[in-house]
């Protein structure tokens, strides 16, 4: 078995267009170095994340998911991100109760200016996620076909 | 049958240095849909626009996908490029494969394989994509510069002679901020009042501008263009219109030791005050914590002796709202405070001082009336030490990582007015550097080193102690000669780091305008968008944004009034058109949308549906006002039935990203 070696977690991170995203692009702009498994997944707000997608991620086969909105109170759209934060509370314990383990699941405020912090949240993230090794649980098998 | 066009920019070597831009290209044009994809060194020049335009109209493209720098960047000049190729702009999406990925990335076939998925991501949400028009909305031509100081002053100025109405919200009794504080300018060293108070009497004539003072902003609603916030004109106890600023109500104040905010507490003054003298609106205001009249009932004096009647105990805080366009932010600094930095003894000696104090002791209308004393026995000092980077460039955590930019210039400043002045005085300056990067910057520093005989010493303070004859031993290390240095002062001088105002971040949380991690607020881009906010119709002007000199405060100013004029000269703004919209068929009314709506965009009507049984049936449904709605999609996860979607970021659109990306 190499798998741990060779395990390359597939990981979506949703990020809202004004704070968290920029500061993914703050992270880029820095050269701050972090793992190529994370794609980023524009939103208009952490708000905007069904938890449909997050599920739906993970039937495709994703191993995690990372929400990351404006810090609490610095919501764009004054509120949004404390839907998102209520959503995803009810979200991840539905998660644990269907054994999806709830170190897949994340949700992490990061402003514009934070790119140092952005690219430490998904460094260790990343690391989380690929000692967890894949998932399983919820992969829709009709998916696994396309 | 769709027919989308890929365009990959290298970037010069930016993205093209980590990502094999050319196999990214050929693998994209395996994807469903893809009838043209090619590389490009440099996708948003006029010949890489060209090319996109060009393909669009040979490829009758429906969907264009770039892969490129972040949307944040160049989505608006991409999309500009389609429409003008007769695409929507809307059917245009980006991959981000530069900040996101060549710039994070240093292995070429790792960062290629992601920029391949982000590409294909981006392909799967363009077949999703639908045409949209943006709507229009409405401007009010009114402007709000939320304080006055310098920047705010300038600002309001600027509008008010383009013609548009500016209405100024100052916390203080009177505008003017920080600069009416100052005694001289670096580098000219022209006093601060002359040349300040005639603008603030110019904002005072000016048809065109408001003053508020004594007021705070507490509430913002609305979006660009069509503001609505609330201002909170605090009771000052004195009627404006009648005060005429006659100042006998603060001779015969009894209540006379009232530690003064603008000489920084090296003074007193009355419980009714004014400022200072050139202060605008010359009005009267009682300090309620210290009036006696106002706490128990006992005095009443300044009412029996003004003669216009101003006086009025019984007024109260009065609300009012305003509309308006677009709002300024001037909300400026303040020193930090020092008690951190107890190893100076700023709390423990009276002479110990911050430079904002020195100033005070130099201005003509300070508590020493310019003379320079010092603050514990009012004697002349001969040893004065300046120490330089009190709390700035400091990463211990107990201050700020930043250079708070003017302390070395008003260092020098202080340097060279106190030996021109005081000729038998030694002047030390402490400093990590010497940072003069401004116009006839360096030059005035060089004429305090060598013209004005300042000894400048490479090298940081570590212990200032208090001795008992009254003088101060300073204890430091000079780098250069590699000594330890004790010098006896009569005088310490800290230049303290600058801090964002503290109104500053419940501020940014009403206008909904991002900050760093500093509280100063963010700019739009940091090189191409320095005075605008990342909420659209929130600028920026002086230090809210950074630490600034005057010379560059003002320049901001301007820069914002133009920016804010450039708005307020339209008459209809294109709104957003990825905005919610309601499946009328869908909808089962049920009001989950309407609670989490922020703007109160959605409204319930009953509506008439021709049933597939040919019957009419009346059902509630909701429907959304483009024109309100900011698109944050919130309503899109409340409903149950899954009836509200958004536009450009519909349910199918992400899905189809997730699965590109997970595939």
């Amino acid at each position: 078995m190499q798998v741990n070696n060779e395990f390359k977690p597939k990981i979506i991170a949703f990020c809202c267009n004004w704070c968290s995203y920029a500061g993914a692009d703050l992270a880029g702009t820095n050269r701050l170095n972090y793992p190529a498994d994370v794609k980023i997944i524009r939103v208009p707000c952490s708000c905007r994340i069904n938890p449909m997608f997050i599920l739906r991620a993970f039937q495709r086969g994703a191993d995690g998911v990372i929400l990351c909105g404006c810090h609490p109170g610095d919501c764009h759209y004054t509120s949004g991100n404390y839907f998102a934060r209520r959503r995803m509370t009810l979200l991840f314990s539905m998660l644990d109760y269907l054994g999806i383990e709830k170190e897949r699941t994340r949700v992490e405020w990061v402003s514009a200016a934070e790119g140092a912090k952005f690219a430490a949240t998904m460094n260790e993230f990343v690391e989380t996620v690929t000692k967890l090794g894949e998932n399983k649980r919820l992969e829709d098998l009709r998916c696994k076909e396309n | 049958m769709q027919k989308i066009g890929v365009f990959v920019c290298h970037c010069g070597t930016n993205i093209a240095g980590t990502v094999d831009v050319h196999a990214v290209a050929e693998a994209l044009k395996e994807e469903p849909g893809v009838v043209f994809s090619a590389d490009y060194p440099y996708m948003c020049s006029e010949a890489g626009q060209n090319m996109i335009k060009d393909a669009i109209r040979d490829y009758q493209l429906t969907g264009a996908v770039i892969c490129s720098c972040s949307p944040r960047m160049h989505e608006a000049t991409f999309r500009k490029a389609a429409t003008s190729a007769g695409l929507n702009p809307y059917l245009v999406e980006i991959a981000n494969i530069r900040e996101q990925c060549s710039w994070i990335h240093k292995d070429m076939p790792t960062a290629t394989e992601k920029a391949i998925i982000l590409g294909k991501a981006a392909i799967a949400k363009v077949h999703l994509n639908a045409p949209l028009t943006a709507g229009e909305s409405p401007v009010t031509k009114r402007a709000l510069v939320i304080r006055g100081g310098i920047a705010g002053i300038q600002t309001a100025l600027d509008i008010a002679e383009a013609g548009f109405p500016v209405d100024i919200v100052e916390k203080q009794p009177t505008i003017g901020g920080k600069m009416t504080q100052l005694d001289k300018t670096f580098p000219t060293l022209d006093c601060a009042a002359c040349i300040l108070t005639p603008k603030m009497v110019d904002c005072a004539q000016n048809e065109n501008i408001k003053i508020y003072s004594y007021s705070e902003v507490t509430d913002v609603k609305g979006f660009v263009g069509n503001f609505r916030v609330t201002i909170k004109r605090k009771a000052r106890y004195v009627d404006e219109t009648k005060c005429t600023g006659c100042g006998i109500c603060t001779e015969k104040c009894p209540m006379k030791k009232v530690p003064n905010e603008f000489n920084l507490g090296m003074n007193n003054r009355t419980a009714v005050y004014i400022p200072f003298a050139q202060a605008v609106p010359k009005v009267a205001t009682i300090d309620p914590e210290h009036c006696n009249m106002l706490k128990n009932g006992k005095c009443g004096v300044c009412a029996k002796v003004c003669t216009a009647g101003a006086i009025d105990y019984k007024q109260k805080d009065e609300f009012i709202e305003q509309e308006y366009g677009a709002i300024v932010v001037a909300t400026g600094y303040n020193p930090i405070k020092l008690d951190r930095y107890d190893e100076f003894a700023y709390s423990q000696s009276k002479d110990v001082i911050t430079s904002l104090e020195f100033e005070r002791l130099t201005n003509a209308a300070g508590p020493t009336s310019g003379q320079l004393l010092r603050p514990s026995d009012g004697k002349h000092p001969h040893t004065i030490v300046f120490v330089q980077c009190v709390g700035s460039r400091d990463t211990s955590g107990c201050g700020k990582e930043y250079c708070s930019k003017i302390c070395c210039m008003y260092t020098a400043k202080h340097a060279m007015l106190t030996r021109e002045k005081y000729p038998d005085t030694d002047v030390y300056v402490f400093y990590i550097d010497v940072r003069t990067p401004g116009k006839n910057f360096d030059e005035f520093y060089r004429r305090a080193v060598e013209e004005y005989g300042v000894h400048y010493i490479k090298g940081m303070v570590g212990k200032v102690a208090p001795r008992a004859d009254g003088t101060l031993l300073v204890q430091a290390s000079d780098l250069i000669s590699n000594e330890q240095l004790k010098i006896n002062a009569d005088l310490v001088v800290l230049a303290a780091a600058i801090e964002p105002d503290k109104t500053a971040r419940p501020l940014a949380t009403m206008l909904t305008a991002s900050m760093d991690t500093n509280d100063f607020f963010t700019e739009a881009h940091p090189k191409l968008r320095p005075v605008e906010s990342p909420t659209a119709g929130i600028f920026l002007s002086g230090t809210c944004q950074g630490p600034k000199d005057i010379p560059e405060t003002v320049s901001q100013a301007s820069a914002a009034a133009a920016k804010v004029i450039g708005l307020l000269v339209k008459d209809k703004l294109t709104c957003n058109p990825c905005v919610a919209h309601s499946d009328e068929w869908m909808c089962n009314g049920c009001s989950s949308c309407e609670k989490v709506c922020p703007y109160g965009a959605i409204t319930y009507s009953d509506k008439e549906f021709k049933m597939p049984d040919r019957t009419i049936a009346i059902r509630r449904v909701a429907s959304v006002n483009e024109a309100v709605c900011q698109g944050c999609g919130a309503c899109t996860v409340a409903c149950p039935s899954g009836a509200m979607d958004l536009k450009g970021f519909s349910n199918r659109q992400i899905m189809a990203e997730v699965d590109a990306i997970c595939k």
